[in-house]
């Protein structure tokens, strides 16, 4: 049939007036800008990193330094956020907490994305008894598991630890991760520009990485910021009960746990790493919003 | 009926897969699950009881299908505590959960039903602004640091409500109620959050549709339109969603109830975790998935009974 030319070279022309204007990815960025929460929320994110990467640098204490003369102290000029029961002091434990709850954010969301994109593409784009009776069934039932209850008896088989606890929290978010790349794969599967590929003869897997994941990408991306808000979140859950991150290394969730302790004695110490992880999640959440409505074009005004 | 009957036979696989999945759990155990349990020091004829107890001496596929065997008399074994049957805690415990579960449900849609109806309506508005602001705040709360904040205020500092100390329902209601206020609000904050941006978007969508521009037409007043002919629509996304609600409360209960020392079934979960008590992990999960599964499939057959167009369509 002479029609698969016809669609490439309108498509191309298409791509080709709409580039002189803009590229998409400016136009990405210029409608995300125009977003002040989404913006707000780039800028909570980018101090976060900030902080991380140069936590060394800008901490008034060592954050494990334990001066037991000083514990229990409310916020002060020398302390602005006080002290913890060990007399270390919370504002340097808290910077070094932005660490660990971005690498939660990562490794979590890192795990989901290489369970998740594979199977994603590899499922819907050749679809039949193998998609629809195993890879989806599977991902049914692990959806029927409360998440957060998955992660912890993950992490309670594997043992207690970040790493451990980062997988769990990961293969509870791979579902959802396959569930859109798989959606998005059967709709661009379809399309005029993927089938003129296959008909010229391109493999599989080259179709699979030039043509249907780049299209993927918009979905994906959203779903990415958005599942690190939850990874913190229920980083600082495991952390809370004990089966995340293990002592001493500053973690929020673990220091709220140490909180709940002194809770009448020494209340400040439930404020600060309670707020740090509420700020965190807060910059992810509004990023990813304010990402999904600029790729959205249903959602534009 | 057909519906109901192909949605009962689809849930099978989903129910099996769930059930292998529990069954491994014991085996992603690094290393030998009955050190890992009883502890080194234990003596050899200890290891040899809970090795057969366990039924790990048998081949892997037997082991599950007598496992399944027992789990569909109902026996999910006894906990390697006390040896108490697994299914009478669970039992004993599920209650106070679901109590709490719904309470925070109705919390949840208490604050979302109204103010997700008032920001989809006045779209753009101030009220909007304000009520999308306050649910992407609520959503980024951690619900048991709001506990947490909750303790401090109410029962520290103005010494309104108890910290802990459930009671059950049946010996003093009101006593019971007391110590669930603070739990329920902490947990049906969030839960507010989610289901309040999800009313928004589906009421954007169906107030936009022909059906209630023509209600419109008729003539009837704007409340009429939104609570029974948009309202109920737009309702639909959220009940279809409830099994996935419920899923994320069962795991956040699992950490407020510790916090309140509720003796609940999420701080069952976390206690047999620490207790290292596997079978009572394994039965817990199990239960738990069993009731998301049992949720999702009540949800899908209500809603075939209300509206016509899943059955026509959707199960084809």
């Amino acid at each position: 049939m002479s029609t698969s030319a016809t669609p490439q070279v309108r498509a191309g022309r298409q791509i080709e007036t709409v580039a002189r204007h803009e590229t998409p990815l400016a136009g990405f960025l210029r409608r995300f800008k125009r977003n002040k929460l989404a913006v707000g929320g780039a800028f909570i994110l980018a101090t976060m990193i900030v902080l991380a990467v140069f936590a060394p640098l800008v901490v008034p204490y060592d954050p494990l330094y334990q001066d037991l003369e000083h514990v229990l102290e409310s916020e002060s000029a020398e302390h602005l956020m006080g002290t913890d029961d060990l007399g270390r002091d919370m504002l340097s434990r808290i910077i070094y907490g932005t660490q660990l709850s971005l690498q939660a954010a990562i490794y979590a969301v890192g795990v989901a994305f290489l369970i998740g994109v594979p199977v994603g593409l590899v499922s819907g784009y050749y679809r039949g008894f193998w998609d629809e009776w195993v890879v989806m069934r599977i991902v049914d039932a692990m959806q029927a598991f409360p998440f957060l209850i998955l992660a912890l008896a993950l992490a309670a088989t594997l043992g207690p630890g970040f790493g451990n606890a980062m997988i769990a929290i990961g293969i509870g978010f791979s579902p959802a991760f396959i569930r859109i790349v798989r959606a998005q794969v059967m709709t661009v599967a379809n399309q005029e520009y993927v089938q003129a590929a296959r008909s010229v003869g391109v493999r599989d897997w080259q179709i699979l990485l030039r043509h249907v994941l780049p299209n993927s990408l918009a979905p994906l991306l959203v779903q990415t910021t958005l599942a690190m808000a939850s990874a913190i979140l229920a980083e600082a859950g495991l952390s809370f009960l004990g089966l995340g991150a293990q002592p001493p290394r500053p973690s929020w969730g673990q220091m709220l746990a140490t909180a709940q302790g002194y809770i009448s004695l020494a209340p400040w110490l439930a404020y600060w790493p309670g707020f740090a992880i509420f700020l965190a999640v807060l910059g992810f959440n509004l990023v990813g919003d304010g990402v999904r409505e600029a790729l959205d074009p249903r959602l534009r005004k | 009926m057909a519906f109901i009957l192909r949605r009962l036979v689809l849930s099978i696989p989903i129910l099996l897969l769930v059930s292998i999945m529990v069954f491994s759990l014991i085996h992603l155990i690094p290393g030998d699950p009955v050190t890992v349990i009883l502890g080194l020091e234990a003596t050899p004829e200890a290891e040899q009881a809970l090795r057969r107890e366990l039924g790990l001496d048998r081949p892997l596929v037997i082991q599950y299908l007598a496992w399944l065997g027992n789990v569909l008399q109902g026996d999910l074994g006894r906990s390697l505590v006390d040896r108490s049957p697994v299914v009478d805690e669970i039992f004993r415990r599920l209650p106070v959960t679901i109590e709490l579960a719904l309470g925070s449900f109705f919390v949840a849609l208490l604050i979302a039903v109204p103010t997700g109806l008032l920001s989809a309506t006045r779209r753009g508005s101030v009220v909007d602004y304000g009520s999308t602001m306050l649910a992407l705040g609520g959503m980024s709360l951690p619900s048991f640091w709001l506990a947490m904040m909750f303790i401090i205020v109410f029962a520290v500092k103005l010494q309104w409500l108890p910290a802990s100390g459930y009671v059950p329902f049946s010996e003093d209601p009101r006593a019971n109620l007391t110590a669930m206020l603070m739990p329920m609000v902490a947990t049906g904050i969030r839960e507010s959050a989610v289901l309040m941006r999800m009313l928004r978007s589906s009421m954007l969508e169906v107030l936009h549709s022909d059906y209630v521009r023509t209600a419109h037409g008729k003539g009837l007043t704007e409340w009429v339109v939104i609570t029974r002919h948009a309202l109920r629509n737009a309702l639909v996304p959220v009940v279809t969603s409830s099994g996935l609600l419920l899923a994320g409360l069962l795991g956040g209960l699992a950490i407020t109830e510790t916090i309140f020392t509720i003796p609940g079934f999420g701080r069952l979960i976390v206690e047999a975790i620490f207790e290292r008590d596997f079978v009572m992990v394994q039965g817990a999960i199990l239960v738990s998935a069993l009731l998301v599964v049992l949720v999702n499939l009540v949800v899908d057959i209500l809603l075939a009974l209300i509206d016509p167009r899943i059955k026509a369509g959707k199960g084809a």
